[in-house]
Order: C-alpha cells, then sequence, then structure tokens
C-alpha cells in the first residue's frame, strides 16, 4: 500500500541548532501513528516541518506521492493536511463558533461548512453550549476540544495531532483520545499522534516510532513497542 | 470615613509634595537665574484645594454618605440607559447624521475648523485600526501613507492641474502601492521588531520629502495647491457649467465628513467580513491561523494596503483643504497621536476610534486656556482616560479582555 504521507530523511534545524537529523516515517492510509519521545527529541518539530512551518534544511517530504516540501504552509488545508498545534493554539478572543469558522476559511461550500459544524456539535456538545464563548475563556480540556474541532472543519485526510493531553485531566485526556478513535473509526480518517504520554499514544495507536535527539531509534507495531523492555523503562516510568 | 481617611493620608500627603516638588522648577526658576516661591504656592494651592474637595466627595461616596444624592443620579442614568436601547441603532445614526450635517449652519468657522480636523483623524483612526486593531500589527509609521496622499495631490494638482477629485483614487492607490513597498519587507517581522522597523520607514519616508529640493521642494513645502472644485450649473447666460472652487470651510467640511462616512462604512464591512475574520486570525496567533490556511503573508500586505489607502485618501483632502503641504505635518508625533486615538477609543471599535479621534482632536483646543500648560493638561487627561477605561473609551464588543489583563 502507499504511504499517505512520508518523510525521508528530513533534516531541519533552528539555526545552528540541529533540531531533526533524518527522520523518515511512514503513514499509511486511515491508521493512526504515534511518534513518542523525551522532551527535545524533535516530536513537535517533525510536524511543525511537515505542515511547511519550520523549514527543512535536507530531506523530502510527501503526501499522496507528492512532495510538499517548500509548499507555503497554508496551502495544506486545502490538500487535507491539518495540524492541531501544541499548547493548543485556539484564537483566544474570536468566539468558539469564530474558531470554528476560521478552520472552514478555505472552504466556499455553505451547506457543507453548517453540516460540519453540526459534525463537530455532536463530537463536543460542550462547544455547542458555548459557541458565543470567548475561546479564550473556556476551560483547558475545552480549547483542546476546540482546537480539534477547528481542525476537524477543514476536513483533513490526515490530522496531525500535537500533545493532545498536554496539562489535561485524566477523565478529559481519555475523552478526547476516545474521540481520536471515534473519528478513526467511523471516518477512516489518518492520524499522526505526538505524545510524551507514550502508554496512552501507544495504545491509542496501530504503530509507533520512537524518537530520540533528532532521529528515529526505533519503529514497530504499538502492541510491541509497550511491551517493549527498553521502551517500558525510558518512556512508561518501569 | 474616617476609617477610609486613614487609609490614604499618608501618600495622598506624599503625592500633594511630589507635585510641589515638580511644580517649582517649572514656575519657581526663571530665565534670568532669579528664583522666587510666591507663584509655586499659590498655584500648587489651587491645585491641592481643588483635589483635596475631589477626595473628600470621592471618600464621602465610598463611605456611602452620598446616598441620597447618587441614588437617584444612578436612577436616572439607568432609565436613560434603558431608554437608550429601546430606540433602534438606526434612528441614533440618523440623528447623529442630520447633526453632522446641520453643524457648519450653526457655528463659527473656528468651530468648523476643528470638526474638520476631527474627520480628518476619524478617517486616519479608522485606517490604521485595520492594521493594529484588527491584523494586530504595530505600525508607528502610519503617517507616512498619509504623506504620501498628500504629496500625491499637490504635486499632481500644480505639475499637471489634475483635479481633486481625479487625484483622489490616484492618491489613495499611490498610498497603496507605498503600503505594499513598505509592507512587503517589514511583514516577516513581528511584534517589537516590526514597530521598530515601521518608525523607520515611516521617518524614512519624512526625511525624502525633506530634503528632495527638485521634486518636493524640502521643508518649504508646495505652495498653491488648487481646493476641490466642482461643476455648478450656472444661469448668468444661458445655461452652463461654471468651475466652482470650494475654498470656504463649510464645503471643505462636507467633503471631509463624506470620506469619513465612506471610511466608516469601508471599515465596518471590512471588520464583519471574511478577510475580516482572517484578519483578526492573525492578531490572535500567526501559525495556528497559517496552520488553518489563511493566507497570512498575502492578507497582512492587504491590511497594510488597505490602511494606507484610507490615509492616502484623508492626505489627499488635508492638502486641498491646507492648499499646502510641508514635510513637517508627517511627523513620528503624528503617528503617535494617531496611534493614540486607536488606543484610546478602543482598538478595534469604530464608534471608539470616532469618539477617541474627537477627544485628542478637542481637548487641546479645550485647554488653551491653560496657555503654555496646555499639553501638560492634555497629557493628564490622556493618563486619567486610560487608568479609568483601559480598554478604550468604548471598547469594541468583539474583542474582550486580553489575555495579560485577565492574569492581573
Amino acid at each position: 500500500m502507499e504511504p499517505i504521507l512520508e518523510l525521508k530523511d528530513v533534516y531541519s534545524s533552528y539555526g545552528s541548532i540541529k533540531a531533526l537529523k533524518g527522520i523518515s516515517l511512514k503513514v499509511f492510509p486511515g491508521e493512526i501513528v504515534a511518534i513518542i519521545g523525551a522532551n527535545g527529541a524533535g516530536k513537535s518539530t517533525t510536524l511543525m516541518a511537515t505542515c511547511g512551518i519550520v523549514p527543512i534544511d535536507k530531506g523530502d517530504i510527501l503526501y499522496q506521492g507528492k512532495s510538499i516540501s517548500g509548499l507555503m504552509a497554508e496551502k495544506l488545508p486545502i490538500m487535507g493536511l491539518c495540524q492541531v498545534p501544541e499548547g493548543r493554539r485556539i484564537f483566544p478572543r474570536l468566539t468558539v463558533h469564530e474558531n470554528l469558522e476560521l478552520g472552514a476559511f478555505y472552504r466556499k461550500d455553505r451547506a457543507g461548512i453548517e453540516k460540519d459544524m453540526e459534525r463537530v456539535y455532536d463530537l463536543f456538545p460542550v462547544l455547542r453550549d458555548r459557541t458565543k464563548q470567548q475561546g479564550g475563556t473556556l476551560s483547558g480540556g475545552e480549547q483542546q476540544m476546540l482546537a480539534i474541532a477547528r481542525a476537524l472543519m477543514t476536513r483533513p485526510k490526515v490530522l496531525l495531532m500535537d500533545e493532545p493531553s498536554l496539562g489535561l485531566a485524566p477523565l478529559i485526556v481519555q475523552r478526547i483520545f476516545d474521540i481520536i478513535h471515534d473519528v478513526n473509526e467511523s471516518e477512516g480518517m489518518t492520524i499522526l499522534l505526538v505524545e510524551q504520554n507514550a502508554n496512552l499514544a501507544l495504545q491509542a495507536a496501530q504503530r509507533g516510532y520512537v524518537l530520540e535527539t533528532g532521529t528515529v531509534t526505533m519503529e514497530d507495531d504499538a502492541d510491541k513497542l509497550l511491551h517493549n523492555e527498553e521502551i517500558r523503562k525510558a518512556y512508561l516510568g518501569e | 470615613m474616617i476609617q477610609e481617611f486613614k487609609k490614604i493620608w499618608k501618600p495622598y500627603l506624599i503625592g500633594l509634595l511630589w507635585l510641589l516638588g515638580l511644580l517649582w522648577p517649572l514656575l519657581g526658576i526663571h530665565p534670568d537665574g532669579t528664583l522666587s516661591f510666591a507663584r509655586t504656592f499659590t498655584v500648587w494651592l489651587y491645585i491641592a484645594t481643588g483635589i483635596s474637595i475631589c477626595a473628600v466627595i470621592y471618600l464621602l461616596n465610598k463611605s456611602d454618605a452620598l446616598g441620597p444624592v447618587t441614588a437617584p443620579i444612578g436612577n436616572a442614568r439607568k432609565a436613560l440607559g434603558a431608554f437608550g436601547k429601546t430606540v433602534p441603532t438606526w434612528v441614533w445614526l440618523l440623528a447623529l447624521l442630520v447633526v453632522a450635517l446641520i453643524y457648519p449652519q450653526v457655528t463659527n468657522r473656528y468651530a468648523q475648523d476643528v470638526a474638520v480636523n476631527v474627520l480628518i483623524y476619524i478617517c486616519l483612526g479608522l485606517g490604521l485600526n485595520i492594521v493594529v486593531g484588527l491584523a494586530g500589527m504595530l505600525d508607528l509609521g502610519y503617517i507616512a501613507f498619509y504623506g504620501v496622499g498628500a504629496y500625491s495631490y499637490a504635486l499632481l494638482n500644480t505639475h499637471f492641474g489634475i483635479s481633486f477629485w481625479a487625484t483622489l483614487p490616484i492618491a489613495a492607490l499611490l498610498a497603496c502601492i507605498a503600503g505594499c513597498i513598505i509592507g512587503y519587507p517589514t511583514l516577516r517581522m513581528r511584534g517589537d521588531y516590526l514597530a521598530i522597523v515601521t518608525l523607520g520607514f515611516g521617518e524614512i519616508v519624512r526625511i525624502i520629502l525633506n530634503n528632495w529640493m527638485s521634486v518636493t521642494n524640502g521643508p518649504n513645502g508646495i505652495l498653491g495647491v488648487k481646493a476641490p472644485s466642482i461643476f455648478w450649473p450656472s444661469f448668468a447666460e444661458g445655461f452652463s457649467f461654471e468651475l466652482l472652487y470650494l475654498k470656504k470651510l463649510h464645503y471643505l467640511y462636507y467633503i471631509a465628513l463624506g470620506l469619513a462616512i465612506i471610511t466608516i462604512i469601508s471599515v465596518r464591512n471590512l471588520n464583519y467580513s471574511r478577510i475580516g475574520r482572517a484578519w483578526e486570525s492573525i492578531r490572535e496567533d500567526e501559525t495556528a491561523a497559517e496552520l488553518m490556511g489563511v493566507n497570512t503573508f498575502l492578507l497582512k500586505l492587504l491590511a497594510y494596503a488597505m490602511g494606507a489607502l484610507f490615509a492616502g485618501l484623508a492626505g489627499a483632502f488635508f492638502c486641498a483643504r491646507m492648499r499646502f503641504v510641508s514635510p513637517e505635518s508627517f511627523t513620528f508625533l503624528e503617528s503617535a497621536m494617531v496611534l493614540s486615538m486607536v488606543v484610546l477609543g478602543g482598538m478595534g471599535s469604530i464608534p471608539g476610534i470616532m469618539l477617541g479621534a474627537a477627544a485628542l482632536i478637542v481637548l487641546p483646543e479645550v485647554f488653551r486656556e491653560f496657555e503654555t500648560y496646555r499639553m501638560l493638561a492634555f497629557g493628564l487627561a490622556m493618563i486619567v482616560m486610560m487608568l479609568f477605561r483601559p480598554a478604550g473609551l468604548i471598547p469594541a464588543k468583539r474583542v474582550g479582555t486580553r489575555s495579560e489583563e485577565k492574569e492581573g
């Protein structure tokens, strides 16, 4: 099967600091892939490079078989690649409804937008009660839901998620992972998940990559990684 | 009351003494080297008495001793507010328009002059609001586009005799192009860096105007610019159209009013459009906006160009009204004034900015009685306004409290 998203030996740096030193990974249609690793391993940079926010020095990024490296970041949502950035980054002074409308910014199909709006409100009923409320006044969990909902409004084929569990209560995290699972299951949406919470991520994912200081040190089925001695020691705190 | 007084008497006295310390060098030291105290003390005593009366009223109010007086006033205010809500918005707008239309018929030249100034600054403030209030880019060189508009009209009119009306779109276009030229290299920057770079560009434009003697006539400015003209039907010898120059101030007032209304309507429409929404997303979080498919670079450039456009229109009118331009009118202080209007009125709020422009133009006129202390009183008024209404005189409804304010 053709991978829908593929990174080929990607190098990236912030000034003189090398953040990615030859990352290669493949994501196949319809699967959930987790990237785990410690702080500063280059997980977020991988996603930001994929989305064209961080420029890459070397290598190539293929989406549906075509190179997307060097494309402007704003072209990607149109092609079906969207990111839920780390730390939510919703628009705090815009209302929930306006946040969602911005997710559908590039789309022109009024009816489709209305339908998707209903769909995300069904997925996140909390947001329906708060459509007129400013994004910044929501709680952390609600903001994360809003960020996911906003990304879903772009109708992504591949959804990149950066630390969706960051700073949230365990109960909320569970809810969010249920929804991730749900979207993947019911719509066949491909999800690339970056997580520090390795246990949670590997349970949700089918395959996983382990990143260390800018390189992929391990890749395997999520189940196998979850039962790997080294991984358990390094990332699962055993 | 006594309790309240105990709490504040110390800082209050220190404040008064501090004021005395500030006043004396201003009033007591004379250019010929002599020192005097009498005048300082009289002025200080006046101020101290005034402030003390205010303080006593404030304390009485705080300890509810003024209940019998304030309660009816509060009720009246509430009733008035309720009444205001029952009248639909268009009635208010219509009333405002009617007042604006008959204004020059009932006022003298001086009042009209101030009003024309206010209208020009409303255009400028609303234009800058697109850049600062909506797209969230701090622009300290905004007045440069005003200058481009003014010089466009001055040069086109004196050299080629092109009329005011024909120049308006040209001036707007040239200011737009200047906005893009300045915007293109600077928009890769964010926040404070952008502010400094725009400040530099604003100065560059002014210095070019000041030094390019062969074209702009340098600091002497350009004289002999024609006033706006219209064709007026004349029945003197049969029927013909006569070219009439609108030199009278109240004609100019109506042109300014027209420009201001066009600006208000356009900015309002932009504000609530898809583009306005995208600008706001850029203000809120540029990276997130990019991730959502908002073409941030193009939209920021557009914000710059649109802001410059309204400045260009205002500039062409300013030049037509003065019938003279010189680089002096486009200093950094003017940029700062326009920015103050936007911030003072309430960023992103159209009525707020209109009120801000009116306040900043009218206040210095009101304080004319204070003569040399005019700017001192003006500065004080600004401080007081910002202390009591930090989000602006009329804060924008869509733009709520900023995140940094909430934490405090």
